[in-house]
């Protein structure tokens, strides 16, 4: 069995008096693909929030691989290889396909102010190395005809991939995608999957999905983690998850139990 | 002529006199890395090593399948160079087409671009016993395989560097043994009949053909020319390796399909051949880009366009050009016309060519009108592409030129075009009774076209032949002449027409989803679907009036007189078309024989079931009724006679 990459352990997160992430254990090994499921509001995104460090745990703590990022800005967490989608695309809207990608190398850029202006050498090689390792990411999700483009003058489905290359430009051990794939057509989606096996065998990365199309998380997943008010309910391969009664119930409401009494 | 007898002869030759010339150029990841005669010596020799060293043999067959890639040409005369025989596919070829060709062309490596071709080939490896190995040449997202005949071109050219220092001089050695009636490339025609037959093209055919092309243009070294159309088509295999070989020009691979547009521009080729979809494609980038430019521009644009239209149809007509046309031209060049052929990417070129599909004269003159230097050529498969081309000084969007040198052409009794050439094949692969009928007893081509010669002693053709019938009356019918009208108009697509036989001439006509959903966009229709969009009443008077337009160019039997806007485009998934998109006649007839009975039954409307094939194979069924439209103007002689 592979090393654990990633472990939230009993973490918890309150807003006021309400719960959004109740005493959720959850663990991911080197180089799976794992997706977090559930109804709306059941506390998917935060628990992603809480990973990336955007959120801190009421009480709980998160590891990664060995190291306790519980308490870390999410700018170390970035640095230590956590890199994120998120739902609503966050992009730079005025600058290029190319430029927003690179920004994405910026925890890897080494060169000071002054040999940077000055471009000669060092600075000079490195800025040629992120170049090349942003146009492998280009070639590697099919952005080849759009890189000079400004973020404004793309459509939607384009802008999620390049937001997803921006994260790749970060080298991430870690993956974290927040509905990479909402608001698409059945193409798009299938496209999207395509991409994200292919980054995981390709690099081994480990992915964390947040996804709401039910096929495209079960295809895709080595395992699924199902949410509902907070709670973890569920954990399992695809096929297992499916037949969990707690899911159904969660899902299609309290009727499924009583199989005729529906509300 | 030349002293080297085959392709990778010339390769050997220009590695010699011209090492470090730039052979080819590819872009990759935003950059053209360029490639000399040497290193392409070198990349195809280690190449041919290694097929050498999987026990490749004289007469083996190997199959490239994917976009312009270096590789892939370098795969394909790295075979040559073993006396083997190419066989190009079209990467868009479906499952049934693949194997077909694979199959009846018994080949033993393909070699493909990358993982969306690879998984096409192991779908299909049952069906392939004769196949021994498949190659990739771009590895991403192929790690992961574990299929042991699957191999990385790396792979191949490792183990042939390894074969090469335990064989030295192999290689060479067999590259002597070649001659020139060697079978180099077999090219599966598409085939608008029937399924296609492998037209086998010898090296001495298609050098020679090369020959008679650099004969009768200015073609140099010099030339930058750009590798994009399918490497199955003849066309591509005779520009960007025959004629690339033999003059020595440098060929290059645009980064992908989706930047072929931005890599044109960039790259600025000095000579273009492009099929006409190509070239209404560009026109319509400059039509769409004028309109949307400021009133001043647009203005300016507008009266330089049809000054440069009226200078052009003078030239044409062989009338001088008054002084002061002459300097409005030299200002519009400075202000218009360099600009706009600096956006097109067409700015060094200094012969641009259109064959294939007749296009549209007023598309064709507007590109000469704008200082491109486009003209006509004809060239068919079994004759290496090459037949004949239009002079720079007699450009004519009727005619397909004169002969090129060495190749002579005669009109038979029933007006087919014969051609008798130096490149004409060496037979259809595996089928002795259609290449003897598709030669005449004295060695002549029939090339299945139906043509003239005009007084200038240019070809002018004007059909397939065997479409070539009769009204009911008598008159004269050529379906793809009409089409091609048709098909003139830019809200136009497809057009299948009928006529053979019958009282009148009825059409089916696909429309242009984009050129027609920018116009209901503009007058604020709303659609949902290409079908949604065809069955609008707007869309169905727009039509109209194009088809009308056509109509008035015409002889009164040959109008149209009633037809249907079709509920999908037709597709060469569906077999409708080929995938050099000729209309597959017979197989059309049939399969909408229903609604061609409603065409001439005079009914008001006909319920079109329509199969949709899928890329993946997979396959759906839309319905709808569709109206059936009277081209206004006729009425008499709708109805025709009930068939016996």
């Amino acid at each position: 069995m592979a090393a654990l990459e990633l472990s939230a352990v009993a973490v918890s997160k309150y807003f006021g008096g309400v719960c959004a992430v109740d005493k959720v254990t959850f663990t991911v090994r080197k180089g799976e693909i794992v997706s977090v499921i559930g109804p709306n509001g059941a506390g998917k995104t935060s628990l992603l929030n809480l990973i990336s460090g955007f959120f801190r745990p009421d009480s709980g703590a998160i590891l990664l691989g060995e190291v306790n990022i519980t308490r870390r800005r999410p700018s170390e967490i970035a640095r230590l290889g956590v890199a994120r989608t998120f739902q609503n695309i966050a992009l730079f809207t005025g600058l290029t396909v190319l430029d927003n990608i690179l920004l994405g190398r910026h925890v890897h850029m080494r060169a000071g102010l002054v040999a940077s202006l000055v471009f000669l050498g060092p600075a000079r090689d490195e800025q040629i190395a992120h170049r090349a390792r942003a146009e492998e990411i280009i070639e590697f999700l099919k952005l080849d005809d759009v890189r000079k483009q400004p973020i404004a003058a793309l459509p939607y489905g384009l802008r999620k991939r390049v937001e997803l290359g921006r994260a790749l430009a970060l080298e991430p051990k870690v993956l974290l995608l927040d509905e990479p794939m909402g608001g698409m057509n059945q193409e798009e989606k299938e496209d999207i999957a395509r991409f994200i096996l292919d980054i995981n065998a390709e690099w081994d990365t480990t992915i964390i999905l947040i996804e709401h199309d039910m096929g495209v998380v079960m295809d895709i997943s080595d395992r699924v983690a199902v949410l509902d008010h907070g709670r973890k309910i569920a954990e399992g391969s695809p096929k297992e998850v499916q037949q969990d009664p707690a899911v159904l119930k969660a899902y299609l409401g309290r009727g499924v139990t009583t199989a005729t009494g529906g509300r | 002529m030349s002293a080297e007898v085959t392709l990778p002869a010339l390769l050997r030759r220009n590695s010699l006199t011209t090492p470090g010339r730039t052979a080819m150029r590819e872009k990759r990841r935003g950059i053209w890395r360029p490639l000399t005669w040497r290193d392409y010596w070198q990349a195809v020799h280690d190449f041919a090593s290694g097929l050498a060293a999987i026990g490749f043999r004289r007469g083996d067959k190997l199959s490239v399948i994917g976009d312009n890639r270096p590789r892939l040409y370098m795969a394909q005369i790295a075979a040559q160079c073993l006396g083997g025989i190419a066989v190009p596919v079209y990467q868009d070829s479906i499952a049934a087409e693949l194997v077909f060709v694979l199959e009846h062309a018994e080949v033993a490596v393909v070699v493909a671009e990358d993982q969306e071709q690879v998984d096409k080939i192991l779908s299909l490896r049952d069906r392939l016993p004769r196949l021994r190995l498949l190659v990739y040449d771009n590895p991403l997202g192929l790690a992961q395989y574990n299929v042991p005949f699957l191999r990385a071109f790396d792979e191949i050219d490792e183990e042939g560097r390894k074969f090469a220092d335990a064989h030295p001089g192999y290689v060479e050695a067999e590259l002597g043994k070649g001659t020139p009636d060697d079978i180099a490339l077999l090219v599966y025609t598409s085939g608008t009949t029937g399924r296609s037959k492998g037209v086998m093209l010898s090296h001495a055919n298609l050098i020679a053909s090369g020959e008679a092309l650099a004969a009768s243009e200015d073609i140099r070294a010099s030339e930058e020319w750009l590798c994009y159309l399918p490497m199955a088509w003849v066309g591509d295999a005779l520009y960007s390796t025959v004629m690339s070989l033999l003059v020595g020009f440098t060929c290059n691979c645009p980064e992908s399909p989706r930047t072929l547009l931005r890599d044109l521009r960039e790259l600025g080729p000095t000579a273009f051949l492009g099929p006409p979809r190509i070239w209404e494609n560009l026109l319509t980038s400059v039509q769409v880009k004028a309109a949307d430019a400021t009133p001043l521009k647009r203005k300016i644009f507008e009266i330089f366009r049809d000054l440069a239209a009226r200078a052009e149809l003078r030239r044409s007509d062989g009338r001088p050009l008054p002084p002061l046309m002459r300097l409005g031209l030299a200002v519009g060049d400075v202000l218009v016309f360099g600009p706009v052929r600096d956006q097109l990417g067409l700015g060094r070129v200094r012969w641009a060519y259109t064959g294939g599909a007749p296009l549209g004269p007023d598309a064709f003159r507007f590109f000469r009108s704008f200082g491109i230097n486009l003209k006509q050529i004809y060239g068919v498969t079994e004759l290496c592409g090459v037949t004949s081309v239009q002079p720079d000084s007699e450009a004519d969007p009727n005619t397909v030129g004169r002969m090129c040198r060495g190749i002579d052409v005669q009109i038979a009794s029933n007006g087919e075009v014969l051609v008798r050439s130096p490149g004409a094949f060496r037979g259809y692969y595996r089928e002795l009774n259609e290449t003897q009928a598709a030669l005449t007893e004295h060695g002549w081509l029939r090339t299945g076209d139906a043509g003239f010669v005009d007084s200038r002693g240019h070809l002018v053709v004007i059909d397939r032949a065997k479409d070539v019938g009769k009204l009911a009356d008598g008159s004269p019918f050529a379906p793809q002449y009409l089409e091609n009208k048709l098909k003139f108009s830019p809200y136009i697509n497809e057009a299948v027409t009928f006529g053979d036989t019958r009282a009148f001439v009825a059409a089916m006509i696909a429309i242009n989803f984009e050129t027609v959903g920018k116009w209901a966009e503009r007058r604020g229709i709303a659609y949902t679907s290409f079908q949604d969009l065809s069955a609008h009443p707007a869309v169905r008077a727009l039509v109209r009036d194009e088809v009308q337009r056509c109509n008035a160019s015409l002889p009164t039997a040959a109008r149209v007189r009633r037809f249907l806007l079709l509920n999908k485009e037709l597709d060469a998934d569906d077999n409708e078309i080929t995938r050099t998109r000729k209309v597959r006649r017979r197989f059309i007839a049939e399969k909408y024989n229903a609604v061609i009975e409603a065409l001439y039954g005079g009914a008001s409307n006909v319920d079109l079931v329509t199969d949709i094939t899928f890329e993946d194979g997979r396959k759906t069924t839309i319905r709808s009724s569709v109206p059936i439209e009277n081209a206004e103007g006729i009425t008499e002689g709708l109805m025709e006679p009930a068939h016996a």
